[in-house]
């Protein structure tokens, strides 16, 4: 398989696995207990997203102090409920003055 | 869309999602960086952000190109982590009751921060505002700095020098802080899938911890101390 294989694997597979949820039945989430696990998925995805960008190098948990350091500053600011982008410019500063110090 | 439009909700959603459209532009950079180090063209990066348009299965793909793994196995990694936006369509489809070429043009849309938009939202009027808007400019910036940053990448060399690798956690949690804030089944969900995230990352290939997370989902179901 060449690289321009899997980019073009890649977009067609991650178009239609998008378009396969707007195509499941409607009654499939009238029911509230499927609701609400529907509504609860991003919530566990997007934790072990946190986790995984914050911790790991590959199949390697990496404890990188600026990477760390900047994400946990990034955290504060998201806990003060800072816009979007100043936890963003936040985490990426501390990070960057971190590994030139 | 019938919202009035001098609403001022209405205004600071959109200006809220085009926020979310710049900051996403910032690793949008990272991984057009990461992309050419991988070994990817400036063509395939670029249209790898157009048509795949899904920032973590983008990344989990060319981190595996990168570490060395089959092309299989970031393929599958790939679509495994992309998996996540078909629950998010799911979750989206009676929100934004599109039809026809609109929905096949949703479908596109579906990802993170769109779906982290509009379900924040008070009304399902708010929300396909949100939706929309935070699907464009993320595509916008997303694609623009995915060009930048794989036109750059010899310049610039290690994206992580700028302090990216801490952005993307820091971006994701963002995103999640509204659903904390929702309530205390949100928070032990997070929990248990930080936690199923963990002890995986080690075990299991790159994709695996992410959507084994939704594993988490049981705890949303037994309620600890129900029972007294």
């Amino acid at each position: 398989m060449s690289l321009w294989t899997l980019v073009i694997a890649t977009a067609v597979g991650c178009y239609l696995l998008k378009l396969a949820g707007y195509l499941v039945p409607a009654r499939a989430l009238e029911h509230p207990r499927v609701r609400r696990l529907v509504e609860l998925l991003p919530v566990a995805l997007l934790a072990a997203l946190v986790v995984v960008e914050a911790l790991a190098a590959g199949r390697h948990l990496e404890f990188d102090g600026p990477r760390l350091a900047g994400f946990v500053v990034g955290a504060v600011a998201v806990w003060r409920r800072a816009p979007f982008l100043v936890v963003v410019v936040l985490a990426g500063l501390t990070a960057a003055l971190l590994r030139l110090a | 869309m019938t919202a009035a439009p001098d609403d001022p909700t209405r205004a600071s959603v959109i200006r809220d999602s085009l926020g979310v459209g710049l900051a996403v532009g910032a690793y949008g950079f990272a991984f057009g960086a990461a992309s050419v180090a991988a070994g990817l063209s400036v063509l395939q990066t670029s249209l790898l952000s157009l048509l795949a348009f899904t920032g973590g299965t983008q990344f989990a793909v060319v981190g595996v190109v990168a570490g060395g793994g089959s092309l299989a196995a970031a393929l599958s990694s790939g679509l495994l982590l992309g998996s996540r936006n078909t629950l998010y369509a799911m979750r989206l489809a009676p929100l934004l009751q599109a039809r026809g070429l609109r929905r096949l043009l949703a479908a596109h849309g579906t990802i993170d921060e769109s779906t982290a938009m509009a379900i924040a939202q008070k009304s399902p009027q708010l929300s396909r505002v949100a939706f929309w808007w935070t699907f464009g400019g993320v595509f916008v910036f997303w694609n623009l700095a995915t060009l930048l940053g794989a036109v750059g990448t010899s310049a610039l060399g290690d994206p992580n020098r700028f302090g990216l690798d801490a952005v993307v956690p820091a971006a994701f949690l963002a995103l999640l802080a509204p659903r904390l804030r929702a309530g205390a089944i949100e928070r032990r969900v997070a929990l248990g899938g930080a936690a199923i995230a963990v002890v995986l990352i080690p075990l299991t290939p790159p994709g695996v911890p992410v959507l084994a997370s939704c594993a988490a989902l049981l705890l949303a179901t037994t309620i600890p101390g129900r029972r007294r």
